[in-house]
């Protein structure tokens, strides 16, 4: 009877490093007609501080959010703790297969026909056992997505503060909600959380009365709150005025050294020089460069790498 | 006209079918009201639901609902459920009511999915990364402060609910009955003093109190909602 009751968890995917938490491999990302993600392929280890750079439009919003999967990617594998949060590779053997049947209906003088037929045969056999696995993890997933997002802490370029709710049920509601913490329990510990940094004197308040540097810092105390494994920042400090980056940083420095492990898409140097261990290049939907910061920024090896430091240092 | 007036407000028969109209209209247009927002609510989530297999067809349903009510004049959709789908004999005033009921909510689901798509994208987005369902997140973050941004345009749909349900006198109304209401008053009184303008503008004073009465209240809770905003 136990046996039977036991849910296989068909989504999982021991991965051979034990201190990688976090992998991507080949993820594509299309709106439409246009490719924002063409492969990107990166290890996310324990402890990481991931500074994400690169121009404009080049992908690293996307790639931020298809990690937690506020975006679909459209093809390639997201893997957290052994598990897959997403895995779609079925597309490239569709892709192969709808070249394959071209040819065949083209019917060019010169071409093996048996050969031709037999590989569809092959191909649509793989094609369709892939797509039953791949569906059926797709399956499990849907249903474990919520789960996967608690252990996912996000902070966003606008802050998304409740602002019907005070700053203290910002951070208490999805902790007494999802995991059925006390409410008692919940307060004492956003409280230590808000002492940390430095805005336990606004519990009470709404979002609207504080300053941009304050929600941000609210913002950082509501994804901690959740104790996720690991941490995203789209852009935190983009929307601030100038003398408030500086507040915000300090926040997401004390987080590094506390060994939090921390993606971030940046357009601060300065916090990608001093703080990050790894810093990325991304360009036209792929990591250009990945190096560690002093290397990166004193030695840049790719062209277009180059040419964007020199415009924003 | 005055001497009507003074006529009809001295006469304590006339005066109780005032009151028995003034009552009732209160009580078609709370029950009506209270319906339609449910409904209204519901619709409102479902049209505004991720579409996927199994949303398909509520969201249909929902969507020829709104434009079936929405698109009909409220006194045919009366006529047909009275006489027609609900011709259950001593069922006439509720089937009345319900049409009310059920027309409103086709109004107030719109006012309602645009208060939802009025909240930013980003409150989804935030709950969502937070870990909460779609649902959770609708019900905890975006409909509160949906709800903030359509209490106009619901108060609205009221007071029109409320001028619009005089028109249920047509089915028949004999002054004791449900639908007894304002406007049915007016016309019986017409009967013993035969001057319409006097009855009129007294029946009209009515409506007139109870739409100030919802506006001031309309106010009030839209003041109470306001409590968090600078």
């Amino acid at each position: 009877m136990n046996d039977k009751k036991q849910i296989v968890n068909v989504a999982a995917c021991p991965i051979d490093n034990e201190n990688c938490i976090l992998r991507v491999q080949d993820l594509y990302k299309k709106f439409g007609k246009l490719e924002v993600l063409n492969g990107v392929t990166i290890d996310i280890h324990k402890g990481d501080v991931v500074a994400v750079i690169g121009p404009s439009g080049c992908g690293k919003s996307t790639f931020l959010r298809c990690l937690n999967l506020l975006e679909t990617p459209s093809a390639g594998e997201i893997i957290l703790e052994n598990e897959y949060v997403f895995k779609n590779q079925r597309v490239y053997l569709k892709r192969r297969l709808r070249k394959l049947k071209a040819q065949l209906k083209a019917n060019e003088k010169g071409t093996n026909m048996e050969a031709l037929k037999a590989e569809e045969a092959t191909l649509t056999e793989e094609y369709l056992a892939l797509r039953k696995e791949e569906k059926e993890i797709e399956k499990y997933v849907t249903k474990q997505i919520n789960l996967h997002r608690q252990k996912i802490g996000m902070v966003f370029q606008q802050f998304n503060l409740f602002p019907h709710l005070t700053v203290l049920k910002n951070i208490t509601l999805a902790p007494t909600k999802l995991k059925n913490m006390p409410e008692e329990e919940a307060k004492q510990k956003a409280m230590a959380l808000l002492k940390k940094v430095g805005l336990e004197d606004k519990a009470n308040a709404y979002p609207n009365t504080l300053s941009g540097g304050q929600k941000q810092r609210i913002a950082i105390v509501r994804a901690l709150a959740m104790e996720p494994e690991i941490m995203l920042f789209d852009e935190p400090t983009s929307a601030l005025d100038p003398e408030m980056v500086g507040e915000v940083l300090k926040v997401m420095t004390e987080l590094a050294q506390e060994g939090m492990t921390m993606v971030v898409v940046t357009h601060e140097m300065g916090f990608a020089k001093e703080v990050a261990n790894r810093v990325i290049f991304m360009s036209d939907g792929v990591i250009k460069e990945e190096n560690e910061p002093k290397e990166f920024f004193a030695n840049p090896q790719d062209e277009r790498l180059k040419d964007f430091l020199s415009k924003v240092l | 006209m005055l001497k009507d007036i003074f006529k009809i407000l001295s006469d304590s028969e006339l005066v109780g079918y005032i009151l028995q109209g003034f009552l009732n209209s209160l009580a078609i247009t709370v029950i009506a009201a209270l319906l339609g927002l449910l409904l209204g609510f519901i619709v409102a989530v479902v049209k505004i639901m991720p579409s996927n297999k199994w949303s398909k067809i509520p969201k249909c349903i929902c969507g020829i609902y709104t434009t079936v009510f929405r698109g009909t004049p409220v006194a045919l959709q009366l006529f047909i459920m009275v006489f027609a789908v609900f011709a259950i004999p001593g069922f006439k005033p509720y089937a009345a009511i319900l049409t009310f009921g059920i027309n409103s909510g086709a109004y107030v689901s719109e006012s309602i999915r645009a208060g939802i798509t009025s909240v930013d994208n980003g409150q989804m987005e935030a709950g969502r990364a937070l870990g909460m369902t779609w649902f959770q997140t609708m019900c905890r973050i975006i409909l509160p402060q949906a709800i903030k941004n359509v209490i106009p345009a619901i108060g609205n749909e009221m007071i029109a609910l409320l001028k619009e349900t005089s028109i249920i006198g047509w089915i028949g109304s004999t002054p004791g009955d449900i639908t007894f209401d304002l406007n049915a008053a007016a016309n019986t009184i017409y009967r013993s003093i035969p001057n319409y303008l006097a009855s009129g503008v007294l029946i009209g004073c009515c409506y007139l109190a109870v739409v100030y009465v919802m506006v001031f209240a309309i106010k009030l809770i839209e003041k109470r909602f306001a409590k968090n905003e600078r």
